[in-house]
C-alpha cells in the first residue's frame, strides 16, 4: 500500500513529499521528492554584485542564518585573499554559535512536539526568543539578518552585550536542564527514538552526510576542528560523538552541542580584542535627544564639543568601530560614512565599490570554502570571472545528502517512526532546495 | 460564499424578524472570529516567525487561533506561510479547494503577497494569482506583532462576513509594483 | 605544501592519459581530467590509501558560456535606460543635420565620450596574482562549454581535491559515480535538472528540483531568469 506524506504536512520542518510503500505498518520502500522550495538562489546570485547576495544567503538555512552569511563571506574573502580583523572573527564566531544554538533548539523542539511533547517545544521556542533578542540587538533583525559583509560584518556588538549574553545563557541552561529532565530518560521518548532511523558509519560516509548526523554514528568529523576557520583553533570545545547512529543519539549529540556552543561563546567573549571607545577625551557623552532639547532652549554653547551618544551598532557614527570590524582592504570594504561624506578619498572609495560595473572585483578563479553549519558541512563554491558579480555560486547543502539517505533510514521501521526520523534529519527546505 | 442564512432560504419572514437575523449574523461572526482553526501551509523562513507567533512569547492562542488543524476539511483559515514555488502551486490550490466554506486565506510574508525578491523562474509572484486572499501580511519575515495585527484585521473581516472574491493577480496591482525595481536590469 | 605537490605528481604519474592539467589556487587543489577516465580516476582516488577520498562532498556543474564576457556588455553613456512607469517615451523629433562640407560631423545628441570600455577596465585591474588556466580559453579551444565539478574530501588525510571534467553542451554525457559514492545519486540528478548533463549508469535520472513538465535547464547561462513555465496561474 502506498501512503503519500504530501508536501503540506504537519511536521514543521519543511515541505517534502515522501511516498512510502507500506506492508501493514512496516515501511518497505520510500521515494522522496524535494524541490518544492526551489527559489533559484544560484541563478539570482549570478545577477547581483557580491555583497548584494547576502540576503539570499540568509534564507538558505533560515534557522541559523548567520552561519550561511559568514560562510559566503569567507568564500569571497578567500577569493580576494583578504583577512578579516581579529575582532571581526571573534564576532563571527560568537554569532555563528548563537545561531547554531537557535537551530538545535528549533530542531529538538519541533521533533519533540511531533512526538507529543508540546511543552518542550514551547520551552525551547521561548529560549530561542531570548537568543533572537540578542541577535536583534546586534544585527537589527530576528531572523533574516544580512549581517555579514565581505571583509567584515555590518556593525559592532552593542554596549552590554556580554552581560546580556551571560544572562540569556543562564536562562537557556535552565531551560535545557528542564527539557533534559522531561525527555532524556522519558520512557516514551526513549522507546520512540532509540533504535529507529539507524544508519551505519559506512553508509553515512558514502552518502557524504556530515554534521551532528554523522557524529551520531561515531565518525569524528567537524569542520571547526579538522579545517579550522576564523578563531576556532583558539577555542577549547568538545565534539560530542554518538555510537549507534539512531535518533536518540542524534538528540543527545545536539543537546550536548548546544552546551559546547555556549562554552565557545563564553570563551570568545572573554578573549575578544577591545571594542570601540564610546566617549571623547574629556569623557562627556550626552544622549542625542538631550542635545536637541538643549539646543531648542537656546543652550548651545559648548554643544559642538560634546560627543553625542548614538548606538554603535545600527545608526549614526561608524568611524569609531569601522576599523575594528572591517578588513582594511579598499578593494572590498566600504569606507565609514564620515569619510564617504567628508573627504574626496572616501567618496571615491565609496563610488568605486558601489557603482554598476565597478564594485568588488576578485580576480578570475574559483574557491571552495566550507563552514560547519548546524546540519553539517556548508560549502560555498564561488567562480569569479573578474567582474563585479559572481559567475557561479554553488551552495553545498548539508541536508540534501541526509535527505538522499532517508530511504535507508526509513526502510524496515514502522510508519510511526517516520516522524522522529524525519524530525531528527532537521531538513531545512531553504537550504536543501535553495 | 457565506452559508445561506435562514432568511435567504425563505423560512423566516424578513419584515418582522430582520433584527433577529442581523443579530444572528453578528453572533455567527463573533463565534467564527474567536475560534479560528488555521491550516498552516508552512513552507519557508516565515514558518519560523509563525512558530514564534504561535508559541508562548507572542501567544496567538489568546486570540482564539491557537489550534492548528492539519486537515483542510477541519480548518477555516488557510495561512500560507512562506514562498510558494510553481511546483507547489497545484498543491496549494488543491488544499484550498478541499477546505469547506466559510474559509479565508491569509498571505503571510511578502513572498506570498507579491513574490518577494525571488523574481525568477521558480516562484509564484503572489498567491493571489492562484487563490483569493483576504489578508496580506507583508514582511520578510513579518514580526510577530505584524502577524497579530493582520490576525486582528482578519477577525474584523470575519465579524462582518466580508470575503475576497476573485484571484486578484497582477492586473489588479498598482503600476509601481509591476515596474522593474532594478534600473540596471537591462544590462 | 609538499604533500599537495605530490598529489598532482601522483595523479600525473598514475593517469597521464586522462589528466588535462592540475593547478592550485588559494589553497585549493584542482585536477582536470578527460571524461573518459572519470570512473577510473575516481575509483583510484577513493580506494588508494595515499589519497583515500572517501567523501564526495559536492558534485556540480559550471556553464562557461559567458565567462569573461560580462565586461563587454557594460553600459556606456550611450546605453539607453528604461523609463520609469510614470513617464511616456518622448516622440522622436527630427534630427538637425547640416549639409555641406561638414555634414555628418556634428549630430544632435553626440555628447561627451564613453566611460572606460570593457578591455580597459580589466587591464586596469591588473593581472591575476596567481597563474590560473583561463577556463574560457580552454573551453573555447575544446568546445567544452560545461564543466562538471567534483569536490572530494579525505577524512583520514584531512585534504580536499577538486576534480573537473570539461564537457561540451552538444554531447553532455558523463559516467555516473553512484557506484562509488551513494551521495552522487541526488547530486547528479540536480546537475541533470539544472544543466542538462546526462549521467550514464545513473539508476533514476529525473528532475529533482524542478517539475517534470518544465522545459529547459534553468542554470544554463542562456536560460533567462524570468522565464516562467507555470503549472497554474499567469506567466506574470
Amino acid at each position: 500500500m502506498f501512503l503519500n506524506v504530501g508536501p503540506s504536512h504537519p511536521a514543521m520542518h519543511g515541505i517534502v513529499r515522501i511516498v512510502t510503500e507500506l506492508d501493514g505498518e512496516r515501511i518497505v520502500g520510500t521515494d522522496v521528492e524535494i524541490g518544492y522550495l526551489h527559489r533559484g538562489f544560484e541563478k539570482m546570485c549570478e545577477r547581483e554584485p557580491y555583497n548584494n547576495a547576502m540576503p539570499y544567503t540568509d534564507r538558505l538555512n533560515y534557522v541559523s542564518p548567520l552561519i550561511n552569511n559568514f560562510g559566503y563571506c569567507m568564500a569571497i574573502e578567500r577569493l580576494l585573499d583578504i583577512q578579516p580583523t581579529e575582532r571581526c572573527q571573534y564576532i563571527r564566531v560568537i554569532m555563528s554559535e548563537i545561531s547554531r544554538i537557535c537551530d538545535h533548539l528549533t530542531c529538538i523542539g519541533a521533533s519533540a512536539m511531533e512526538l507529543g511533547a508540546f511543552t518542550v517545544f514551547l520551552y525551547m521556542i521561548k529560549a530561542r526568543e531570548w537568543l533572537w533578542e540578542l541577535i536583534e540587538a546586534v544585527t537589527g533583525a530576528r531572523l533574516t539578518i544580512s549581517y555579514g559583509r565581505v571583509g567584515g560584518v555590518k556593525a559592532d556588538l552593542p554596549e552590554g552585550f556580554a552581560q546580556r549574553t551571560k544572562q540569556a545563557f543562564e536562562d537557556i541552561r535552565r531551560v535545557l536542564l528542564e527539557c533534559d529532565t522531561l525527555l532524556t530518560r522519558n520512557r516514551i521518548f526513549v522507546d520512540r527514538m532509540q533504535g529507529t532511523g539507524v544508519i551505519s558509519k559506512e553508509d553515512a560516509i558514502s552518502y557524504s552526510i556530515t554534521g551532528p548526523f554523522l557524529r551520531a554514528t561515531g565518525v569524528n568529523y567537524d569542520v571547526r576542528r579538522q579545517q579550522p576557520y576564523f578563531v576556532y583553533d583558539r577555542m577549547a570545545f568538545d565534539v560530542p560523538l554518538g555510537e549507534h547512529g539512531d535518533n536518540y543519539d542524534r538528540y543527545l549529540v545536539r543537546m550536548e552541542e548546544m552546551e559546547q556552543s555556549m562554552r565557545i561563546v563564553e570563551q570568545a567573549l572573554a578573549g575578544i580584542p577591545a571594542g570601540p571607545v564610546q566617549v571623547d577625551h574629556e569623557g562627556r557623552v550626552i544622549p542625542a535627544a538631550m542635545m536637541v532639547d538643549e539646543a531648542k532652549l537656546g543652550h548651545t554653547r559648548g554643544l559642538k564639543a560634546v560627543e553625542v551618544e548614538t548606538d554603535p551598532t545600527l545608526s549614526g557614527s561608524t568611524k569609531r568601530f569601522h576599523g575594528l570590524i572591517n578588513s582594511p582592504e579598499k578593494r572590498a570594504v566600504l569606507p565609514p560614512k564620515e569619510d564617504a561624506y567628508g573627504n574626496i578619498e572616501g567618496l571615491m572609495h565609496h563610488f568605486k565599490l558601489v557603482m554598476v560595473g565597478h564594485g568588488i572585483r576578485p580576480p578570475q578563479g574559483e574557491v571552495y570554502a566550507a563552514v560547519e553549519g548546524a546540519n553539517g558541512e556548508l560549502g560555498f563554491y564561488v567562480v569569479s570571472d573578474g567582474s563585479d558579480r559572481p559567475y557561479r555560486v554553488r551552495v553545498r547543502p548539508p541536508c540534501f545528502t541526509i535527505m538522499a539517505a532517508l530511504p535507508v533510514l526509513l526502510v524496515g521501521d514502522m510508519l510511526a517512526d517516520l516522524v522522529p526520523t524525519f524530525g531528527s534529519v532537521n531538513m531545512i527546505g531553504g537550504e536543501m532546495d535553495r | 460564499m457565506a452559508a445561506l442564512t435562514a432568511m435567504e432560504r425563505g423560512l423566516v419572514d424578513v419584515s418582522r424578524l430582520s433584527w433577529m437575523t442581523t443579530k444572528l449574523e453578528a453572533a455567527l461572526g463573533w463565534a467564527r472570529k474567536y475560534s479560528i482553526f488555521q491550516y498552516p501551509f508552512v513552507t519557508a523562513c516565515c514558518g519560523m516567525e509563525y512558530m514564534a507567533t504561535a508559541c508562548s512569547h507572542y501567544d496567538v492562542d489568546r486570540f482564539g487561533a491557537g489550534f492548528p488543524r492539519f486537515s483542510p476539511r477541519q480548518a477555516d483559515v488557510l495561512f500560507v506561510v512562506g514562498t510558494v514555488s510553481h511546483k507547489l502551486a497545484p498543491v496549494l490550490k488543491r488544499v484550498y479547494d478541499q477546505m469547506v466554506e466559510p474559509k479565508w486565506v491569509v498571505a503571510f510574508g511578502v513572498c506570498t503577497c507579491t513574490g518577494g525578491f525571488y523574481d525568477n523562474y521558480a516562484t509564484v509572484m503572489g498567491i493571489d494569482t492562484i487563490i483569493p486572499v483576504d489578508i496580506y501580511i507583508p514582511g520578510c519575515p513579518p514580526r510577530p506583532e505584524n502577524v497579530l495585527d493582520g490576525l486582528m484585521k482578519l477577525q474584523e473581516k470575519m465579524q462582518h462576513g466580508v470575503k475576497a472574491t476573485l484571484p486578484q493577480g497582477p492586473s489588479a496591482r498598482p503600476a509601481e509594483l509591476l515596474a522593474s525595481h532594478r534600473p540596471e536590469e537591462h544590462l | 605544501m609538499s604533500e599537495n605537490l605530490s598529489l598532482s605528481a601522483l595523479m600525473q604519474e598514475q593517469f597521464p592519459q586522462w589528466v588535462l592539467g592540475t593547478h592550485q589556487y588559494r589553497g585549493d587543489e584542482t585536477l582536470l581530467i578527460k571524461r573518459e577516465g572519470l570512473l577510473e580516476v575516481c575509483r583510484f582516488l577513493r580506494d588508494d590509501p595515499r589519497t583515500a577520498f572517501n567523501f564526495l562532498m559536492d558534485l556540480t556543474c559550471v556553464d562557461y558560456l559567458t565567462f569573461g564576457k560580462r565586461l563587454e556588455s557594460m553600459p556606456t553613456t550611450a546605453t539607453p535606460s528604461p523609463l520609469p512607469y510614470f513617464m511616456k517615451p518622448k516622440p522622436v523629433t527630427e534630427q538637425w543635420e547640416r549639409t555641406g562640407d561638414r555634414a555628418g560631423t556634428i549630430r544632435a545628441g553626440d555628447r561627451a565620450g564613453n566611460i572606460l570600455s570593457g578591455e580597459e577596465v580589466s587591464a586596469a585591474a591588473g593581472p591575476p596574482t596567481e597563474e590560473v588556466p583561463r577556463a574560457a580559453e580552454r573551453a573555447a579551444a575544446d568546445g567544452a562549454r560545461l564543466e562538471v565539478v567534483y569536490h572530494l574530501y579525505s577524512h583520514t588525510r584531512t585534504r580536499r581535491l577538486r576534480l573537473k571534467v570539461p564537457v561540451g553542451a552538444a554531447d553532455a554525457v558523463v559516467d555516473s559515480v553512484t557506484g562509488l559514492w551513494k551521495a552522487a545519486d541526488w547530486f547528479e540528478r540536480e546537475v541533470w535538472d539544472m544543466f542538462g548533463v546526462r549521467f550514464e549508469g545513473h539508476p533514476n535520472l529525473k528532475r529533482i528540483l524542478m517539475y517534470e513538465p518544465f522545459d529547459g535547464h534553468p542554470l544554463r547561462k542562456d536560460y533567462p531568469v524570468n522565464k516562467r513555465q507555470p503549472l497554474l496561474g499567469p506567466t506574470n
